[in-house]
This record gives structure tokens, C-alpha cells and sequence, in this order.
């Protein structure tokens, strides 16, 4: 496995393979069961809104390292239509999917970094984090 | 949390080998006791799936593959159940926090709009107001005039809660900056109406009662502004009339005029005002009839007006399985002699 790659995400299908390869990767670099499920279900999440709203786009995966921790950062891209209010989308409860913790917020909680650029007409990114608990 | 789980680690598994050797209701009241702490310290349900493959991994190496597997698919049904729990949790801690500051301005709006029952000669007064939430969307007010005159504005706003209540507080000082006893109730009712219509959104409506009581003359002088009518007792003919006049709720046009009429009161009348709360409160779904409050008003006609109105509110409060739906107000005036 090569410390950095992506996966193309057009149809429903490729969020299996997003999800598999986060997993792989973060077994890999030591996070237990329970961070690899979440990091699988983050990847899940990212991956199904590009799917849904952008049609298509990358999950890229990177792993990261500093002096004194290690981490998986992922990111996905895509040139869709962008997201107009973004403090309305990270709120608690917004997710069009209805139950609760779903959605964006979701996301944010289940990694340890998140961070979105995302501009109407052009585009998200989005770029997430977690470090191995020591 | 993972020096918590780790603590618990040891804990868990020796319950569960208990329980897996002997079946025992103790190692069940235990792991119960630590399911409460567990949410005590906000361990997530994935992360109580993972004790348990871990403790059963230690406890049972060689366990089939096919379990273990189940095990794990098991901690991945359970995360979107822990981002549901925190989200829950979040949206808790907000709501106390709500909760604590409508509290404060529904104790605000107590010593705002707070008003005494005034003495007034030879007039019994009986007062009931209790809201359906926290903040109350009826409205009385009394005022006592140089004269020994009574002043009172009953009011009720078409939209509850929060607003209503602000609201409230706009009608109770522009009352409180008119030479109350120069103006007569349907003038009053117009100048309400102009600030109403003025600062208020056009989707909130009041209706509302100003009446005035001349104890000297016995008269009783009223406007009604779109409130449900009120009803006068006669108590030598042992009947009920309704009293109204017409006249739009509050804040629809500018201009709108309003009309006063008189009633005088003899020894044991009684003028009875209500707000829709009273009308509108429901027994499975019936709506309650104003004759059923009138029968039960004739019932303790003898009663001073406070226990009347108390005793009144009692009955509905027990039909409605004691959880109002609307605010109650109901105001008796009694002529004592
Ligand atoms: N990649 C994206 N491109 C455009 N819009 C997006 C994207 N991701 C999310 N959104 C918008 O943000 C909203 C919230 O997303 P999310 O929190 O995942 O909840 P849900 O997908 O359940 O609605 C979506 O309904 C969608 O309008
Ligand atoms: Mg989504």
C-alpha cells in the first residue's frame, strides 16, 4: 500500500471500496476495532454525499505523521455543486436523512480534524483526521 | 474514557465469566451498574460491543471464527447508534439551557405584568390566570382610580409563548401612560389597537376587555375588542346574560373603532370574564360548553368570588387530567351589597 491514494467515487458502489480501503489503511497503521469502524463510517458518510450531490469525485487518503503521533487524514473532492450554507449543514439535527448524528456533524465527531472549503458553482473539499490513540 | 474501559476491562470479564458458569441474577444487577456507569462517563455502545470481544477473546482464545465475526459486525451496527447518543446528549444540554433562561423570563414577565387585586367598595374580586406553559399568554391587569373607580384589561393573544408575552408587556405600559380615569374604555381599546398595529407583526392578534366599575354609581362600563363575550348574573332573576359589544381584535386596521356600553350591578351580580382557554379546554376531544361553566358558577353563587373562580378551575383542571392545553383566566366581579 502506498502511504498516499485515492478511490473515484461515481457510482454507489464505490463507497464500498471507499470504505475498504480507509479500513485497510487504518488497520494498518494501528487504530483499534472501534476508530476503524468509525473511520470506515466517516469515509462512508463523505463518500455518499459526493455521490448524492456531486455525482462524482475522489476520496484521497493520506497518512500522516508528526513527531509524536500518527494519523490518517482523508479527504474528499469533488467539482459539484458546492454547499451554500455551511453553518446550517454542520448543525446538529440538519441532515436530510433525519435521524440524529447522521450527516456531516457525524462525521466531525467520528474523526478528530474536519475541515471544509466549499464554494457554490465549484465545488467541496473536505478534509478530515485521526490520530492513533497512543 | 480508555482508562475507564481499561478499568473496566478486568471488571467486565470476570462478571461475564460468572455469569457464562453459573447464570446468576448477580453478575446481571452488576453489569447493570456498570451500564449506568458507563453512560455516566459517556462510553459509546461500539466501544461496550469492543469490551465485550475483547473480555470474550481473553476468556475463550480459541472461540469460533464465525462469532467473532459477529462480534465485530455487531460494533459496526452499533456507530451510528453512538453519533445518535451524542447528538442526543448535545441536544440536551441545550435544551436545560433553554429551559433555565425561559424560566427567568417567565419570572421577568411575573414582576412585569404583576398586578394586585385592588379593594374596591363593596366589590368581591375573584382571579384566576394560569398558564399552560411557562409563559403565560393571558393577560389581566387592574387598576384602581382616585375615585375608588376599578380599572381592568383582560387581554389574549393569538399566538402563545414567548412573543405573546413581550407582547403583553407592550399593552401593560401604554395602559400604564394613560390618564386611566379621564378616557373611556372604548377610547382606551382604540389607542391599544394603533400600538398594536403599529408594532406588532400582522400574524399576531390580541382580543382583548377594558371595563371600568364606578363603585358609586354601581356601573359597570365595558369594550370588547374581539374577546370571547363575558356574562353578567342576575342574581334576583337567577340568570346569565351575555355581555359584549362589537369591535375587531387588536392590530388588523388602524382606525378600527370600538363601542361602550353599561351594566348596572345589584346586590349578588356577578360579571363573569373569560379567555377562550377556559372555552377551548377540551375533555377527550369535547369542547368544553360555556353552559357547563356557567351550571357550575350558579353552583357556588353563594361562595366569595375568589373561591368560585378557584373552585371552577379546580373542575376543568381535573377534566383535562390536570395538563392545561391554553391558558386560563377567568375574573369574577361581584357586587357584595
Ligand atoms: N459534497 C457535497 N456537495 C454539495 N452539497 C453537499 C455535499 N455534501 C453535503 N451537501 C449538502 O449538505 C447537506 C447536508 O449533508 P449531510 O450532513 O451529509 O446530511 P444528508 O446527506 O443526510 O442531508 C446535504 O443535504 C446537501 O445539500
Ligand atoms: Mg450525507
Amino acid at each position: 500500500m502506498t502511504p498516499q491514494s485515492f478511490v473515484t467515487v461515481y457510482k454507489e458502489w464505490d463507497i464500498v471500496g471507499a470504505r475498504q480501503i480507509a479500513r485497510e489503511m487504518a488497520k494498518e497503521l494501528g487504530f483499534n476495532v472501534v476508530d476503524q469502524a468509525r473511520i470506515a463510517t466517516a469515509v462512508s458518510e463523505l463518500a455518499r454525499n459526493i455521490y448524492l450531490y456531486a455525482k462524482e469525485g475522489q476520496i484521497h487518503y493520506e497518512v500522516v505523521e508528526t513527531m509524536n503521533k500518527k494519523g490518517l487524514c482523508v479527504r474528499a473532492v469533488d467539482t459539484g455543486p458546492g454547499i451554500k450554507d455551511i453553518s446550517l449543514v454542520m448543525q446538529d439535527g440538519y441532515s436530510t436523512s433525519g435521524g440524529l448524528g447522521a450527516g456531516l456533524p457525524g462525521v466531525k465527531r467520528l474523526m478528530d480534524e474536519f475541515d471544509i472549503q466549499t464554494k457554490v458553482g465549484e465545488g467541496t473539499t473536505i478534509t478530515t483526521t485521526k490520530w492513533v490513540r497512543l | 474514557m480508555d482508562k475507564v474501559l481499561n478499568k473496566n476491562l478486568e471488571e467486565y470479564k470476570e462478571l461475564l465469566k460468572n455469569f457464562i458458569n453459573t447464570q446468576d441474577e448477580r453478575s446481571l444487577y452488576k453489569v447493570e451498574r456498570m451500564s449506568k456507569s458507563f453512560i455516566r462517563n459517556s462510553v459509546l455502545p461500539e466501544e461496550i460491543v469492543n469490551l465485550h470481544i475483547q473480555a470474550m477473546d481473553e476468556l475463550y482464545p480459541d472461540i469460533a471464527n464465525s462469532f467473532h465475526h459477529s462480534m465485530n459486525f455487531l460494533l459496526e451496527a452499533m456507530i451510528s447508534y453512538g453519533l445518535a447518543h451524542q447528538e442526543f446528549q448535545l441536544l440536551r444540554e441545550q435544551q436545560i439551557a433553554l429551559k433555565s433562561e425561559i424560566s427567568i423570563a417567565a419570572r421577568m414577565q411575573e414582576t412585569l405584568l404583576g398586578t394586585e387585586k385592588p379593594n374596591i367598595d363593596g366589590l368581591d374580586i375573584g382571579v384566576v390566570s394560569v398558564p399552560a406553559h411557562q409563559m403565560n399568554g393571558d393577560y389581566y391587569h387592574f387598576l384602581k382610580g382616585n375615585d375608588g373607580m376599578l380599572g381592568l384589561a383582560i387581554a389574549d393573544v393569538i399566538g402563545k409563548g414567548i412573543p405573546a408575552a413581550l407582547c403583553m408587556s407592550m399593552i401593560k405600559y401604554s395602559i400604564d401612560s394613560y390618564p386611566e380615569e379621564s378616557m373611556r374604555t372604548n377610547v382606551i381599546l382604540e389607542s391599544l389597537n394603533r400600538v398594536v398595529e403599529r408594532n406588532v407583526e400582522s400574524n399576531m392578534f390580541i382580543t382583548m376587555i377594558y371595563a371600568q366599575y364606578f363603585p358609586d354609581e354601581s356601573i359597570l362600563r365595558y369594550s370588547f375588542a374581539g374577546h370571547e363575550p363575558a356574562y353578567y348574573f342576575n342574581a334576583m332573576k337567577n340568570t346569565f346574560e351575555e355581555v359584549n359589544t362589537k369591535g375587531l381584535v387588536l392590530g388588523v386596521l388602524p382606525n378600527a373603532t370600538y363601542s361602550q356600553k353599561e351594566l348596572e350591578l345589584e346586590k349578588d351580580d356577578m360579571v363573569i370574564f373569560l379567555t377562550d382557554g377556559v372555552t377551548e379546554c377540551r375533555d377527550d376531544g369535547r369542547f368544553i360548553k360555556i353552559q357547563e361553566v356557567l351550571n357550575l358558577i350558579e353552583q357556588y353563587k353563594h361562595l366569595p368570588a375568589q373561591d368560585i373562580v378557584d373552585r371552577v378551575f379546580k373542575y376543568f383542571e381535573k377534566l383535562q387530567d390536570f395538563t392545561l392545553r391554553d391558558d386560563f383566566t377567568m375574573i369574577i366581579l361581584k357586587k357584595e351589597v
